[in-house]
């Protein structure tokens, strides 16, 4: 089963997150911030991570970054969720090394499909 | 599939409504002069979230609004622009404004449009001068027809350190323009000697030809993601104009260009973030414009009537508390069952024994389970900073608020409806009690006026203070306006306690103008009503040039009371233990009679008016019962009664049920509980049963100036 | 108890719209009310007194946890013999007012029996005295050759009727 790591610091979207994708198959794991995020993170593998940008205690371009230092997280996926206002946090995000992003909002079909994009 | 979204409808609000709180909190703390880059980025965050989320379940109104928002805060947070006063001001209006709209679309109603018009126009001002970066809008690379597209792909070795995997793209491609319409060739010149060779790095160079007429934009999106870690080259398939080819070329390479353009352009292109239909949906072929509707549609907002919010967030701890309770209840239960089954009298030792260890049970549970519904009463108290801050200004005074014991925990409904009230309290202290800048100054007080509010247990109950260090209760006014109203007699010789009480009877009010805020005389008999409806009291200490202390009683909980039982003839009845004041055996000739069937007592140095339960109640004849009362003096409406019932009984918690919800309200009952012995038990209530009884100075002075 | 013979009453040989009603008997009179409005039928326990409230209703009594008002009915229309013995009976009624669902219970002489009436059986009651109680009555009906009086619920235990006012203590 393709798991996959959902950290937004909203709760209303990382329920619809996890929905979207339980619904589709895929096993979710919840986090609410970049701290809670790289717990979770040194003991378990992730198909993919998909994390919001703004988020107190350690934002989505940090976790990124301290992600890719992780043994297991050196090729996985991951999508930043973003805003549209944020041409910069794109750069930075990518700098971070970040595989791409969504932009937000996006409703539940565009996100399947980006998944589906980047899981091939 | 389709996710139905109004299911985090609910979520999403709750959460908008504490990201609000938490603005405005930050938003009142902050000093424009010298703000510091933490607090810029929970407001920044906080507004983002709201409108990341309001965009996403389709509240679309409110995503627009706090769109400018966020972008005022961003260039704020990126340095672009400092904080000030005003947009402090402006902030916390549109903090007003998104909550309102929040409660509309809530309800299921449009929201307003006014407001947020109007705080928009202020915002764009604001951006539009000066240093604000402009939006540019670029035009869109055209959409150039060709016959197909030769793409030259080289990826920088850390290609895949992004967790991009170059043949994905190339299978995503292959979607979009047909299975036949792509080749691929890898140039694998650069590959190293294998001893040398790291596989993490990307060596491998590819050319792709694509053999349709797709759109090169529909290819390009296909490596959006990828554009700074390759270099590319797109050269269209023969007969291509050169104009394409110098679109092509821009389109490649410079980190600078690449991203923001298109990023810019897609911004340039719909502010609403709808646009990003198109963006992440590259094997959409249609224009991007036309995409608006994918996102729109599914954007309108479930409208349906969200019932008020009605959970509370409770600590694990006690939950984990109420498990453990629980659990020994099933043991002792256990335990008393097997008891149960073989029971003889040899055993009584352990059935006592049992039925103790129940009762312990059953109070820890129920102390557990009234602790989940309690909340520190910070709650109620978060709202004050603003409107202090907000009414100073209207009133031009300054202000300083003090809160003290914001910890102490009360039961949630009770603290939701004291909320109004406390909000009645403050605005009085500071249109009526404190003074002007002007006359404190001048009577050697500090420029400041503070009101305190304070909160602490006492027994079983949580006092409430509102406290004002201002002018105090003005005595002459208040009795000015009493004898007007004939509420007093004119003779009258009261005491300050008693003409301070005189605030609360319906009608009253000594403000000259009815000024806006609290001056419209139907303010402290409601305060004091809604009080007493939560069976809590309110008093009030003042002192001339001093201040005015207002001091709230109120029980920990609306559902259990703490009561006295008595007897009258042979009914069972109930005072709320709060309400007495003392209890004394007296004999029938203690009792005087003044008018009619009103009988007055003399308690120590005062008389108090008296009241027989079982005439009140109709349950024997006057002359009858025993010549030994039992009188329980009571405090109803700031006034002492003795009430005279045959005996008393034992005192124990009650649930309180309700005697209105299958019969209707009775006049001197509160309510009902279930005794031990499955009996029903009335509750007294105390202001109703004292409501006919004249307050005995006043009969005293009319018969004073009858004779 | 009189025994009474259920019976199915038709017009025309069609099923017009019908309804069932338990029966109950007062004074030797038997009564009917709507059975959708009957929650259970309990024995007689003393109630708890309400102060005063008219003498028709007895007090309230515990219901698994629920207050509930306990009307003699024999009491409300004036019935001569209005004794609790070990058959008098308590039918506890719910029904919909504004204030939600409410329930009450009603003290009758015994319970009869369950009678399946069509509406079209039913005669508007005579426009009897002043006596309130004909606001109570819903209609008359022929069953076995007795009348059988139908009750309105809502109507009976409205307790604005009868100028059910409050005792003066609190004017």
């Amino acid at each position: 089963m393709v798991s996959i790591l959902a950290v937004d610091d909203s709760a209303s979207m990382r329920q619809m997150v996890s929905f979207t994708l339980k619904g589709a198959g895929f096993q979710v794991r919840e986090a609410s911030d970049g701290v809670e995020a790289l717990e979770i993170a040194k003991n378990e593998s992730f198909d993919l991570v998909l994390s919001d940008v703004n988020m107190p205690n350690m934002n989505g371009i940090e976790l990124v970054k301290n992600l890719r230092q992780l043994e297991n997280f050196k090729y996985t996926p991951m999508l930043m969720l973003t805003t549209e206002s944020a041409g910069d946090m794109k750069m930075q995000g990518k700098a971070a090394g970040a595989t791409g992003w969504i932009v937000k909002p996006f409703n539940p079909d565009q996100l399947l499909s980006t998944i589906k994009r980047v899981l091939g | 599939m389709s996710v139905d979204l109004s299911q985090f409808h609910q979520v999403f609000f709750e959460e908008s409504f504490e990201g609000l709180d938490v603005m405005e909190s930050e938003l009142l703390d902050m000093d424009p002069a010298d703000v510091d880059d933490e607090t810029v980025n929970n407001i920044f965050r906080a507004a983002h979230s709201i409108k990341g989320g309001a965009g996403t379940f389709g509240f679309m109104p409110i995503s627009e609004f706090t769109h400018v928002v966020e972008t005022l805060l961003d260039e704020i947070r990126a340095g672009k622009r400092s904080m000030q006063a005003s947009y402090v001001d402006l902030f916390l209006q549109s903090v007003d404004c998104i909550r309102g709209m929040l409660s509309d679309m809530q309800s299921g109603d449009e929201p307003e449009k006014e407001r947020p018009d109007q705080l928009r126009k202020e915002f764009e001002a604001i951006l539009n001068m000066g240093d604000g970066p402009e939006e540019s809008a670029e035009s869109v690379a055209e959409d150039s027809a060709s016959p197909g597209w030769v793409i030259q792909m080289a990826p920088h070795t850390d290609l895949l350190m992004t967790g991009n995997e170059p043949f994905r793209m190339f299978r995503e491609l292959r979607e979009l323009v047909g299975e036949d319409h792509l080749s691929v060739e890898a140039d694998i010149s650069r590959i190293p000697e294998f001893t040398s060779l790291t596989p993490e790095e990307c060596f491998i160079h590819w050319t792709l030809t694509v053999t349709s007429e797709t759109p090169l934009d529909d290819i390009k999106a296909i490596f959006e993601w990828v554009e700074d870690e390759c270099d590319f080259e797109f050269s269209p398939l023969a007969g291509a104009s050169s104009e394409d080819t110098a679109d092509a070329h821009t389109a490649s390479a410079s980190t600078e260009a690449a991203s923001p353009e298109v990023a810019d352009a897609e911004v340039a292109k719909d502010a609403s973030s709808s646009a990003a239909a198109s963006k992440t949906n590259p094997d959409n072929t249609e224009a991007k414009a036309a995409d608006k509707p994918a996102a729109k549609a599914a954007a309108k907002p479930a409208a349906k009537k969200a019932a008020e919010s009605s959970s509370i967030r409770v600590s694990i701890d006690k939950v984990d508390s109420l498990i453990n309770m629980v659990g020994e209840l099933v043991i002792t239960q256990s335990m008393l069952g097997q008891l149960g089954q073989d029971f003889d009298l040899s055993r009584l030792a352990k059935l006592q024994e049992g039925l103790s260890q129940l009762e312990q049970n059953t109070r820890e549970l129920q102390e557990s389970v009234m602790k989940i519904r309690m909340m520190p009463i910070s709650f109620a108290f978060s709202r004050f900073p603003r409107l202090v801050r907000d009414l100073g200004n209207q009133l031009g005074k300054k202000v300083l608020l003090e809160t003290l014991g914001e910890q102490t925990e009360l039961d949630k409904t009770v603290m939701e409806k004291i909320s109004d009230p406390l909000v009645h309290l403050v605005r009085n202290s500071m249109d009526h009690g404190l003074e002007t800048t002007e006359q404190r100054i001048a009577n050697g007080k500090s420029e400041e006026g503070t009101i305190t509010l304070n909160a602490y247990h006492q027994g079983g109950n949580i006092v409430i203070e509102v406290a004002d260090d201002g002018a105090g209760l003005n005595e002459d006014k208040i009795l000015e306006k009493a004898v007007e109203k004939g509420l007093v007699p004119e003779n009258n010789q009261l005491t300050p306690e008693e003409i301070h009480h005189l605030i609360f009877l319906p009608g009253f009010s000594t403000a000259d103008a009815v000024s806006d805020i609290s001056g419209r005389g139907v303010g402290m008999d409601v305060v004091r009503k809604n009080i007493q409806a939560l069976n809590g009291s309110i008093e009030v200490k003042s002192q001339r040039g001093v201040g005015s202390t207002f001091i709230i009683r109120l029980p920990l909980t609306l559902a259990i009371l703490d009561g006295q039982l008595v007897r009258v003839c042979n009914e069972t009845y109930i005072f709320p233990l709060v309400s007495i004041v003392e209890s004394i055996q007296i004999h029938r000739s203690h009792l005087n009679h003044v008018t009619g069937s009103q009988y007055v007592m003399q308690l120590r140095d005062e008389y108090i008016p008296i009241v027989r339960l079982d005439q009140v109640f109709g349950l024997r004849d006057q002359s009858q019962g025993s010549d030994e009362m039992m009188l329980v003096v009571v405090e109803g409406d700031n006034e002492k009664i003795g009430i005279v019932v045959d005996d008393l009984l034992g005192q124990q918690q009650v649930v309180i049920k309700s005697l209105e919800q299958n019969y209707k309200k009775v006049s001197g009952i509160s309510g009902a509980t279930i005794l031990g012995d499955g009996t029903v038990a009335l509750i007294i209530d105390i202001s109703s049963i004292g409501k006919n009884i004249v307050p005995v100075k006043r009969q005293q002075s009319r018969s004073e100036q009858a004779a | 108890m009189e025994e009474a013979k259920t019976e199915t009453l038709m017009v025309d040989g069609e099923l017009a719209d019908e309804q069932q009603y338990l029966t109950f008997i007062m004074s030797g009179e038997e009564y009917g009310v709507d059975i959708l409005a009957v929650q259970e039928i309990r024995g007689w326990e003393e109630p708890t007194l309400i102060p005063n409230a008219p003498s028709y209703i007895r007090g309230v009594i515990n219901l698994r946890g629920t207050i509930v008002p306990i009307m003699d009915l024999r009491m409300r229309f004036g019935l001569q013999d209005a004794s609790y013995t070990a058959t008098t009976v308590v039918i506890i009624l719910k029904f919909d007012s504004d204030h939600g669902e409410r329930v009450m219970g009603i003290v009758v002489d015994a319970v009869s029996d369950v009678y399946t009436i069509a509406d079209g059986e039913t005669r508007k009651p005579p426009e009897l005295t002043e006596d309130d109680n004909s606001d109570f009555i819903k209609g008359l009906v022929n069953v076995n050759e007795k009348m059988v009086i139908l009750l309105d619920v809502a109507e009976l235990l409205n307790l604005n009727i009868q100028g059910l006012g409050e005792h003066a203590l609190n004017d």
